[in-house]
Formats: structure tokens, C-alpha cells, sequence
């Protein structure tokens, strides 16, 4: 019998049984249809997985199951409260910092944890806390803008 | 139909018998206005630019409709990958119309819906569909006159249009919307006599930046990718690979996969995959199939390729001849001979090659990341010998292309997975399949023997392009005596190769313009006044004198020691000029690139924050085929499997950035290339002024520009 594991999810309480090797980005894509969360690599180099566990930006193709019980998850779809979009977001799209926009999910779920963490980053801790999410349209430039605009306002 | 609540975009989906003519097409829109336009009219156009794979239809097809909410739908054959014309187009349908852009929707790409389009590629949206589009746009708007003046009982002349209402010009309280016009009727319209589009000195909305249209959509993580659709009973496919390309399957032992629960084994021919509803149990099943294969392979790797490129048999196609190359070598006062050569890059968008196929009755749906919808549509039906009505591609959001996505491999394995089982089939390829399967930018050499004289005149120029393509191999500069030809064979490369953004043209313009700089340091002369010297193209010489300007250029001799570059060039009818200024770690071989400057004459440009973005991706991507990206190979077999083995461009990379688009009212030309045709050369030509050591190929990894500097 498969053990079932709790965990919480943009919020709220959720429950699934415990599949050997499941990792945390299909569970996400399959058993709860979050499909903001992106497959781009899956070996953790590409950050298009990313999702926030317990306050820490993590890349969901290589967290197993079993180690998400009883965590808090929260993916892009949990970012905008009440359909209103969080103010990294907001800044992406005042900045048109994403074209396809596959790697856009990922790279605001690392800016949100990185401003969690430090609301007054510079440029420079920008640069260095968004490097290994790649995008291969070329939004850099206006990627890091965006998030330079929220850093350091009340926004955040 | 459930299957309806499965899907979170606006296609019409409620018909799934629907047929492809006029009137269920109608039935499916409701009432409203139909434009119809006969496709040749406006095929015309693409028909020229490249080989059609299909006769062209004639039939009438509509590519607008104006619905009784005042609601415009417009039909292309086009997708939306990233450049933005989900945005600029829009804008050009309702500046024609004078209504507010809000009001504008696109359905792009769906086989159905669609007026034929042979793809998404060459920067061709804008400039060679465009013209049609607006010409149909134009021709709507005068049928709402018509229809205005008729229900507001006056001649046509008295009437005019403002923000989707109908007025009469003597009584602005006159009034009548769009959408009232065409309410309760279902009016078909066929215009004989063709009204012109604007002028322009009429555009309002053209020419003003405009904000992503799909910005929203796709911060929310709600823009739907080929991947995130499901239905029900839906199984993820897992293609048994070759370990190399040239490999054949000789037996495949699938026993064990079988054992595991749920798991479907689907064999078609060569295609071996087993199934799951659990994307990774199917991936655990795959690593259990045991496959024997033979072996055919090139013996060729990333380094003897391009010896192997100039020894094989190729067949020369003289692209340009002016003069007589052959004598004016031999009174060149200062000759320059140059080799020049370009590994294989990936494409790697960060969403790899990805399609849903599942049967509706006799009929395969696929939600498939093309750039080619109609190609794919042509190429499932071939490969399942189905008729091409049984057969719909609809492409969501693509998560990038880049040339990569014209290629369909995926959507025709999803198509045959999907007949082999029965069930609905997502494939979605991992990274490793991604390089394995892509269609890598052709490795390629380029030889140039050019003349000079001591006053720095370009006197002759014999120019070879071996497998790069012909697009940009062609010299804009000055000199009476010039030769271009282009070498090409077929099965030359031990894996597929295809178009990557300005096929052809990467290559040719680091090539042309690295030898452009040695002949301007040989001469002594500034890099900028050799070109301007060298040139009688007014476009060339703008795009030049306005990267000058951004820049802040200072003339010198390189090398300077400044680390200044200057490139410039031709794609897709637009002009560009870059000039950038680099670090090198002459101890490491390490480049770091400050900055670089970009200007751009693209004619009448629709959307300029648009084309800027482009500019600034292009640049951004532009460095890695310059400095890093490169595809490791021994024969078939693609030793590139993760980005642990190839760097693309990362944000400690991005050097400042100055873009600068021309004014020019001139027929709108390609965006979406032509800024990264000058990245290889421009910061070869800068890392030469900074060392003096000549790059001759790209990507200039730190141990070629090491090997160049002790050279030096």
C-alpha cells in the first residue's frame, strides 16, 4: 500500500500517495495540473522548475516526494493573491522582461525567494541569485531591471 | 464534449466533427462580418521568398471577422514564439480599422481556422505577410463604411470612422458601432475593387510601443504550451533512442517494461516506446528495454569536421560575379587570405520539442510546439496516410523556436504513437533528446581571398561559403571585381542540421567582417572609416554613422587596446551595425563583453519596444554562439546531452546595452534576426583590437583565444 503524504500547496492543505521516484515538479504537472512549473532540463542546470519550498527557491525536477511531506509548496499559481498580480510579476510585465515566456515562472519564483530573503538587493546579488536560471530568448537585461525595480520598495 | 474543460484557451473547440469550409467555419464564429480574401493573392508573396511544399489553395478563406460584440478576430497562419506579433500585429489590424487594439484577437496557427502559412521563420511575419494582412484590414474597413453609410442613410463619402463607430462627418451624433453593424446579420463580403491600406502619415497606433499581449498570461503561468494540455486517458510517451545517429535497431527487448503496472508498449517499425499515465514510471520502463543496434557511421567528430567539409564532394553555385576575380588577384596591391570556420549549435529553447496527439472519430488533434503548423499537418498526414482534412495542428504558445521548431520529428512520433495505441499521447522530449533530435546550425567554412589597395580601396573579393548557406554570403561593399559562390552537398553532415535564426547568415557576416577588419589594420586605417570608405549602400552607411553616434566611437588604428569592435550587415530586408567593446583575461582567454551598441534600420517599424526586445535578445543570444556554444560529437553520436556541456548566455554575461531603431517610412522589414548576425564578428573584432590576435572560429572558447594571443 502506498503511504500517503501531506504536504501544503500554494496555501492549502493537500494529500497524495507516495509513488517511488515521483519528483516534486511532475507531481505538481500531473497529480495537481500546475503546469506553470516547466520541465526545461531536468537535471536542475535550467531553473524552469523552480517553486518555492519553506521560503527556499528549489528546482522541483530534483526533489523527491518523500521529502516534501508535510512542507509548504508554493508555485507560480499561488503567487497572485486574489487574481491581483504580486509585485514581482507586475514588474516583469511593465518591463516586458520574457518573450516565450517558458522560463518566466521559473525565473519570478527565484526573484520572489531572493527578495524574501534580502527585500534591499543590488544589482550585483541580482545577477548572482538569478545566474543559473536560463533564458534563452534573451530577456536578461530587462529581467534584471524588473526585479531592480522592486528591490528596496515597499513592494516586497 | 468534456473535453472542452481541458483546455484554457479561447479556440472554438465545442465542434469536433467540424469540417474545413465555409460554412461551419461560419457556424463556428457565430454571426458577424466575414472578410474573404483568395489566398493566392497574398501567397503570392511568400511563394517567392522560399520553395511552396503544397500547390497553393484558391479557394476563399477568411483571416477577419468582426463580430457582433465589436469583437475583431483575426486568422493567421503564423506563432507566436516569443517575437511579439501577437502584439504588433494587432496593432497594424487596428490602426487599419480605427478601433482600439483591445479589441483585437488572434487565433494563430490552427490548421482549421488558418489560412495556409508555410511557417514561422526568415523574420517574415511582418514583411511578407504583413502587406496582405493589411491590404484584408483595409478591405474591411471600407465593407463597415459601406454598411455604416447604408444604416445611417447617407452616401459612403460622408462618413468616417473613429474607435470601431461609424459616423457621419457633418453629424458626429450619427453614429454606428462595428459591432451593431454586423449584429443579428451574417454578412460575407467580396470587395472586387481593392481599397489601398494607409499611409504612413495616417498611423496612430503604428509606431507607438505597445506592451506584451500576452505579458500577463504568462507571468500568471497561465499561457498554455503544447505540454500543459491534457486529456482524458492521456499517456506520456518514452521513445526508445539510438545511442547514436546512424544507429539501427536491430532487436529491442521490451520483457521487463511489459511487467510494470500500467505500463503500454507500443512497437511501429523502428518506433519503440513504452507509455505511462506517470510521465516518470514511463521513464524508469524505458532505461529497462534492452536494444541491440548496428552501426553506420561517419567517421568524423568536432574536430576533423572541417577538413571533412572542404575534401567532400560539393556542388559550386556562383551566387554573384562581377568582374574577373582571377586577374584582379594577381594585381591586388596588398592580399588577404582568410579560413574561416563555425561549429555546430544547438537551437535549445528552453521548452524542448513537445506534442499531444489523441483521435477525435477518424480524425488526429495535435497541440504540437511547431513552427511550421501546416508542415507538420502535410507530414502526420503522409506518415499515417491520412487525408489532410482528418488532420489539425493547433500550436499554443511556443517556448522559443529560433529555426529549431520548423523541425516536427516530435509531432509525428506523438501522431503515430497515438495510432499505434489508440490513446492520447503526450511527448515531450527530455533536454538529451532535445540536442539528440535537434536540427544543429551546419557547421561550415568560409574561405576569402580579398585584394586591397595601400589607400585601403577594396579591389577585389573572392568569397566561398561551404555549408554555412547563401543568406549574407553576398558583399555590400564596393569592389569592381567580386565573387561569391556557394558550396552545398547533400548527407554531408553526420546528423540534421536546419535553419537557426538568419541561417546562414552568422556565419557569412563573421566571415565577411573579420576580414573586413584585417584588411583595415593591414591598411592602417580606422575599422569605421574603412567600411564608410568602402561603401556606397545609404542604409549601410546610416546604420554605421548612427552605431558611431550611440557608441561614442573614436577613430583609431587596431589594435587600439581599447577592446573596440565594429560588424555590420544585411538579413531580412534590414540593415543593422553593431559595435562592442570587450575584456580579455589574456592569462585565462576569458572574454568578458562591456558593451555593446546596436543600431537598426528595419523601414517603418511597427512596435519599437518590440524590435528593441529583439535587438537585446539577439545580442544576449548572439554571445553564446560567439563565445561558447558548441556541439561535441564523435560521428553520430551527440556527446552534448545538458547544459553542464553547453554554456548558453547567463546574466553575469550581459554586457550594457544601447539599442537604436532608424525612423523610416519605408515598407516595414524583419525584426526578429538580423541584430545577431554581427555578434560573432563584432567581438572577434574586438577581442583583435583589445590583443591583436585574430579569432578565425567561432565560438572563441578561452582556449582558442588563448591559442590566438600566442600567435600574436
Amino acid at each position: 500500500m502506498a503511504e500517503n503524504i501531506q504536504f501544503e500547496l500554494n496555501g492549502k492543505k493537500v494529500e497524495l500517495p507516495l509513488e517511488k521516484g515521483q519528483t516534486l515538479l511532475w507531481a505538481l504537472r500531473t497529480n495537481f495540473n500546475l503546469t506553470g512549473t516547466k520541465y526545461g532540463c531536468g537535471e536542475g542546470y535550467c531553473g524552469a522548475c523552480t517553486v518555492i519550498l519553506d521560503g527556499e527557491a528549489v528546482r522541483s525536477c530534483g526533489i523527491d516526494m518523500k521529502d516534501v511531506k508535510g512542507k509548504k509548496i508554493m508555485t507560480i499559481e499561488g503567487l497572485s493573491a486574489n487574481g491581483k498580480l504580486h509585485p514581482v510579476q507586475q514588474a516583469f510585465v511593465d518591463h516586458d522582461a520574457l518573450q516565450c515566456g517558458f522560463c518566466t515562472p521559473g525565473m519570478i519564483m527565484n526573484a520572489y525567494a531572493l527578495l524574501f530573503k534580502n527585500p534591499h538587493l543590488t544589482r550585483e546579488q541580482i545577477i548572482e541569485g538569478m545566474e543559473d536560471n536560463y533564458c534563452r530568448c534573451g530577456a536578461h537585461k530587462r529581467i534584471i531591471e524588473a526585479i531592480e525595480s522592486v528591490a528596496g520598495t515597499s513592494k516586497v | 464534449m468534456e473535453k472542452n474543460k481541458y483546455y484554457r484557451d479561447e479556440l472554438p473547440e465545442n465542434n469536433p466533427s467540424f469540417e474545413f469550409n465555409r460554412r461551419d467555419f461560419v457556424k463556428l464564429l457565430g454571426g458577424g462580418l466575414f472578410i474573404y480574401f483568395q489566398l493566392g493573392d497574398f501567397l503570392t508573396g511568400i511563394a517567392a521568398e522560399a520553395e511552396q511544399r503544397r500547390s497553393l489553395p484558391t479557394d476563399y478563406n477568411s483571416f477577419l471577422h468582426i463580430g457582433e460584440d465589436g469583437n475583431i478576430t483575426c486568422m493567421v497562419g503564423k506563432i507566436e514564439m516569443g517575437q511579439g506579433i501577437i502584439t504588433s500585429f494587432p496593432q497594424m489590424i487596428a490602426d487599419e480599422l480605427d478601433t482600439p487594439i483591445e479589441s483585437i484577437k488572434m487565433i494563430m496557427g490552427d490548421t482549421e481556422l488558418c489560412p495556409y502559412d508555410m511557417g514561422t521563420w526568415g523574420s517574415m511575419s511582418t514583411r511578407v505577410l504583413g502587406p496582405s494582412l493589411l491590404s484584408a484590414v483595409a478591405e474591411a474597413r471600407a465593407v463597415l463604411l459601406g454598411l455604416g453609410a447604408e444604416y445611417l442613410k447617407v452616401k459612403p463619402d460622408e462618413v468616417s470612422v473613429e474607435n470601431g463607430t461609424v459616423f457621419v462627418k457633418a453629424n458626429k451624433d450619427k453614429k454606428v458601432s462595428y459591432g451593431q453593424l454586423t449584429k443579428g446579420k451574417r454578412v460575407e463580403k467580396f470587395l472586387d475593387v481593392k481599397p489601398k491600406p494607409k499611409d504612413f502619415s495616417e498611423y496612430k497606433i503604428r509606431g507607438k510601443s505597445f506592451k506584451r499581449a500576452d505579458g500577463v498570461a504568462k507571468v500568471k503561468g497561465e499561457a498554455m504550451y503544447s505540454g500543459d494540455f491534457r486529456v482524458p486517458g492521456m499517456l506520456y510517451a518514452k521513445i526508445l533512442r539510438p545511442p547514436s545517429h546512424g544507429a539501427t535497431l536491430v532487436s529491442a527487448d521490451t520483457s521487463e517494461a511489459e511487467k510494470m503496472d500500467g505500463m503500454v508498449i507500443a512497437r511501429d517499425k523502428d518506433l519503440v516506446a513504452v507509455l505511462h499515465k506517470d510521465p516518470e514510471k514511463a521513464e524508469a520502463a524505458l532505461i529497462k528495454v534492452k536494444a541491440e543496434y548496428k552501426f553506420d557511421e561517419m567517421k568524423v567528430d568536432d574536430k576533423t569536421i572541417f577538413k571533412h567539409l572542404l575534401d567532400f564532394p560539393s556542388e559550386a553555385r556562383v551566387v554573384k560575379n562581377t568582374g574577373d576575380v582571377e586577374s584582379a588577384k594577381k594585381k591586388a596591391e596588398l592580399s588577404f587570405e582568410g579560413e574561416y570556420h563555425n561549429s555546430y549549435v544547438a537551437h535549445s529553447p528552453m521548452e524542448p520539442h513537445t506534442a499531444l496527439a489523441y483521435f477525435e472519430g477518424d480524425k488526429i488533434i495535435l497541440r504540437a510546439s511547431t513552427q511550421t503548423p501546416f508542415g507538420t499537418q502535410d507530414g502526420v498526414a503522409r506518415e499515417l496516410g491520412m487525408s489532410l482534412d482528418k488532420v489539425r495542428v493547433i500550436p499554443p504558445f511556443l517556448g522559443g523556436g529560433f529555426g529549431g521548431k520548423g523541425a516536427f520529428l516530435q509531432a509525428i512520433e506523438a501522431a503515430r504513437l497515438a495510432k499505434a495505441t489508440g490513446k492520447p499521447v503526450m511527448l515531450q522530449y527530455t533536454r538529451k533528446e532535445e540536442f539528440f533530435n535537434d536540427t544543429f546550425r551546419p557547421a561550415a567554412v568560409i574561405k576569402i581571398t580579398s585584394g586591397v589597395s595601400k589607400t585601403g580601396k577594396i579591389s577585389m573579393w573572392d568569397y566561398h561559403e561551404y555549408f554555412a548557406g547563401s543568406r549574407g554570403a553576398e558583399s555590400f561593399y564596393e569592389a569592381p571585381d567580386s565573387k561569391t559562390t556557394s558550396h552545398s552537398a547533400r548527407d554531408v553532415h553526420p546528423f540534421g542540421t536546419g535553419a537557426w535564426r538568419a541561417p546562414g547568415n552568422n556565419t557569412n557576416t563573421f566571415a565577411r567582417e573579420s576580414q573586413i577588419d584585417m584588411m583595415a589594420a593591414k591598411t592602417g586605417i580606422d575599422p569605421m572609416e574603412f567600411r564608410l570608405k568602402n561603401l556606397k549602400d545609404e542604409r549601410m552607411i546610416g546604420v554605421l554613422k548612427a552605431v558611431s553616434d550611440l557608441f561614442g566611437w573614436k577613430p583609431a588604428k587596431s589594435p587600439s587596446k581599447r577592446g573596440y569592435g565594429i560588424a555590420c550587415g544585411i538579413d531580412a530586408g534590414s540593415y543593422v551595425a553593431h559595435i562592442a567593446e570587450v575584456k580579455v583575461d589574456k592569462a585565462t582567454g576569458k572574454v568578458k563583453v562591456v558593451r555593446v551598441a546596436c543600431a537598426q534600420e528595419m523601414g517603418y517599424c511597427i512596435n519599437p519596444e518590440g524590435s528593441i526586445i529583439q535587438m537585446e535578445g539577439c545580442i544576449t543570444m548572439g554571445m553564446g554562439y560567439a563565445l561558447s556554444e558548441e556541439v561535441m560529437f564523435t560521428g553520430g553520436d551527440i556527446h552534448t546531452a545538458n547544459y553542464d556541456t553547453y554554456q548558453i548566455p547567463q546574466f553575469s554575461w550581459i554586457p550594457k546595452i544601447l539599442t537604436k531603431i532608424l525612423d523610416k517610412n519605408a515598407a516595414p522589414q524583419g525584426g526578429g534576426e538580423p541584430g545577431i548576425i554581427c555578434m560573432g564578428a563584432v567581438i572577434a573584432n574586438a577581442i583583435f583590437d583589445a590583443t591583436g590576435a585574430r579569432l578565425y572560429q567561432l565560438p572563441m572558447t578561452p582556449a582558442r583565444v588563448l591559442e590566438a594571443i600566442a600567435k600574436v
